[in-house]
């Protein structure tokens, strides 16, 4: 129980102040999100847990 | 007990109060993902706040139905119908209905130490197969489980459950914005998950072994409404909310935003930032989300090919669209499309 299928991960970017800190676009279930880097957000915490499994990688953004 | 006698127990637990039901939409009235979810994705959402775990070789569709049982003000309840049977659940199996509490509301309980409170569960069922079903309450590291066996006696009829759960004065329940508790109401589950009825487990179980299995046939329907999760001993009846109390409550963890909403075409937010193929601008949720939300989402309105956001917030939002194909956004307000949406998921 509790596992979320995350296929890819990306910091993105603000396209109006080049920021790339504060969001990260995945697809979930082949569904694009902009996760926001907030520990309370459930996606987020499982991207991280994800991480420290070593079975998702999170590339940097474009 | 006189009635008096009665009214002033209430009074004197707290249960005579209003706003007692720590359920979120236990009438099953809100619905802003939609009315129908066919073999739901494991570890997702349904009604607004029924969360589904859905892991068998079976299948099962999830619906707001008009099913109702008469003459206690309800008009909504969320079915649950068998489409692909799966006649023997694996160990690690199982198909469940359940509601995350979040810790702000939770800790109310005071669970975790001692003169952590009783809480009563009650609940309407109809379901065309009788038996054992579990309910369970868990925290949040799943190391906190206690079991509670119910039967539904008379198949095809509304049943009122109701049962104590007595506090739990150990373990680590969240008195954050996280998940406080998880009340889970087990249609199917596997061995792994079987634990004791009738005492706190320091285990992740949420079923006993008597458990039916929903999935055993595709003639199976299971449906519920009314539920309610209150402090003391005696189930009081179901504290009916408004429907706009409702959705505000559940607008905390799940906020959409159609391009269909009357009236038609409705303007989302108007542009701080535009050039020939880009503008940016923010709006405001309506109510403070739990968590800075995840978005996703369709904004298709003057030949837009891409949106996004580059910064969210729990009180809003900044969000782009933008054309990489042709120079057709102009500096207007970005108004929806019908079929356009946008989401944003601060759920538990």
């Amino acid at each position: 129980m509790n596992e979320i299928n995350i296929t890819s991960a990306q910091y993105a970017t603000d396209p109006l102040t080049g920021d790339t800190g504060k969001l990260i676009k995945v697809t979930i279930d082949g569904t694009e999100m902009w996760v926001s880097i907030d520990l309370a957000n459930r996606h987020y915490a499982e991207i991280m847990r994800q991480v420290a499994a070593g079975t998702l990688t999170i590339e940097d953004a474009d | 007990m006189s009635k008096a006698a009665e009214l002033a127990a209430l009074i004197g637990s707290g249960q005579a109060q209003g706003d007692r039901n720590l359920i979120i939409n236990g009438a099953m009235n809100v619905a802003q993902r939609g009315t129908s979810f066919a073999d739901p994705t494991d570890n997702t959402y349904s009604l607004d706040r029924m969360h589904i775990f859905n892991d068998n070789d079976g299948a099962f569709t999830v619906t707001q139905d008009t099913t109702v049982p008469s003459g206690e003000g309800f008009y909504k309840s969320i079915k649950f119908d068998c489409t692909t049977a799966d006649g023997t659940i694996a160990a690690g199996q199982y198909a469940t209905l359940s509601q995350r509490i979040e810790g702000l509301n939770n800790t109310v309980l005071g669970y975790g130490a001692s003169g952590a409170k009783s809480i009563v569960v009650s609940f309407y069922a109809k379901s065309n197969l009788t038996g054992t079903f579990c309910y369970s309450v868990r925290n949040s590291a799943t190391n906190r489980a206690y079991i509670k066996e119910f039967s539904l006696s008379s198949a095809n009829t509304w049943e009122r459950i109701s049962f104590t759960i007595t506090g739990d004065t150990s373990g680590t329940w969240l008195a954050t914005n996280g998940i406080g508790s998880n009340h889970q109401i087990s249609l199917s589950m596997g061995s792994t998950y079987h634990g004791t009825a009738n005492q706190w487990n320091s285990s992740n179980v949420v079923a006993t072994s008597n458990q039916v299995n929903f999935l055993s046939s595709t003639d199976n329907n299971f449906f519920l409404t009314g539920w309610q999760v209150e402090i003391g001993d005696v189930a009081t009846p179901f504290e009916h909310r408004s429907y706009s109390d409702e959705l505000a409550r559940c607008r905390r963890y799940f906020l959409r935003y159609y391009g269909n909403d009357s009236p038609a075409y409705p303007r989302w937010f108007n542009p701080a930032y535009a050039n020939d193929s880009y503008m940016g601008g923010s709006f405001s949720f309506p109510v403070q989300m739990r968590a800075a939300p995840s978005l996703t989402g369709t904004v298709t309105y003057q030949n837009a090919d891409n949106f996004g956001t580059g910064s969210v917030s729990r009180e809003g939002m900044a969000i782009y669209v933008q054309s990489t194909s042709s120079a057709v956004i102009c500096g207007a307000s970005v108004t929806a499309n019908s079929s356009d949406h946008i989401t944003l998921d601060a759920e538990l």
